[in-house]
């Protein structure tokens, strides 16, 4: 049925959100772990969203009982997943402080490439996604509630 | 004169079917509102529906094994559109995250509406055997 597939394209949209937000916390907790080379310096972190297509998911419930391909019909795709972290490659900030205990026989530091405000917004924007994949979850169970209730008087 | 299901339920069910289907494809759109080079689908509820009912009028007659007799026979994904994007984002993303909002609402009231329609049938039908 594919309102339970609404469940499971939300579900999935959820969980990338919130490892949208992990990755938001982690650079934001990140934001000013100085380090004295640049290797060793905490790189921004995006997640990498992309749509799971239809016959990835078909793959797995391959024919159903009545011989029809599972899955098949009018669907435009099973979700999102994330298909990996990537670090950012934007340059380091490299600031000269000479009195700091990180700081390199020249006396310069390194900062994280982390934008603060880039990742609040980010932030922003993950919550309210998340909320709305949360609504449309609410909302097909109340749509599959009232299915259940087909034929009482 | 027999009466079938088919014939007292009319297209509610196929319209209810359709509405499950339509809730799927819009809550996919909205899952992917931040995947970049996402296209926001749908269907066009009202060629489906159309198509449906003339089916009930004239049968198809298939000659080879890959002819379809119905708009909502599995695979016919052919039926599945892309939105015209209003405001283009930067990242090939077409998803208008209010107005798929509003499509999600507007179907699950129309869900709700079919159901209505089903359900009265069913009573109706009920009222019937029971020579009330």
């Amino acid at each position: 049925m594919s309102l339970t597939n609404v469940f499971n394209i939300a579900g999935s949209a959820m969980s990338a959100q919130s490892i949208r937000l992990n990755t938001v916390a982690s650079n934001i907790a990140n934001a000013e772990s100085v380090s004295s080379s640049v290797e060793e310096t905490y790189r921004a972190r995006q997640p990498v969203f992309a749509l799971i297509q239809q016959q990835l998911a078909a793959d797995s419930a391959a024919i159903g009982a009545d011989g029809m391909a599972a899955g098949a019909g009018i669907s435009a795709g099973q979700g999102v997943e994330v298909r990996g972290i990537v670090e950012s490659e934007a340059p380091l900030r490299r600031e000269y402080e000479p009195g700091h205990p990180m700081a390199d026989d020249e006396g310069y530091i390194f900062y994280p490439n982390v934008n603060v405000v880039e990742e609040m917004t980010n932030m922003i924007s993950a919550s309210r996604s998340f909320q709305t994949n949360a609504d449309i979850m609410n909302t097909a169970k109340e749509m599959m509630q009232r299915a259940l209730t087909l034929g009482q008087s | 004169m027999a009466i079938t299901f088919d014939k007292a339920l009319g297209i509610h069910p196929q319209a209810l079917l359709l509405r499950t289907q339509r809730a799927e494809i819009i809550a996919n759109n909205i899952a992917n509102a931040d995947t970049p080079n996402y296209k926001a689908r749908d269907i066009d509820f009202h060629a489906l529906l159309t198509g449906e009912a003339e089916r009930n009028r004239m049968t198809v007659s298939r000659t080879q094994a890959g002819h379809q007799t119905s708009l909502l026979e599995p695979g016919y994904s052919a039926d599945l559109q892309y939105r015209t994007p209003s405001q283009p984002s930067i990242d090939g993303n077409t998803v208008d995250m209010q107005e798929e909002q509003a499509e999600y609402a507007r179907n699950a009231m129309a869900f709700q509406a079919s159901f209505t329609f089903l359900n009265r049938k069913f009573s109706g039908l009920t009222s019937a055997i029971k020579g009330e």
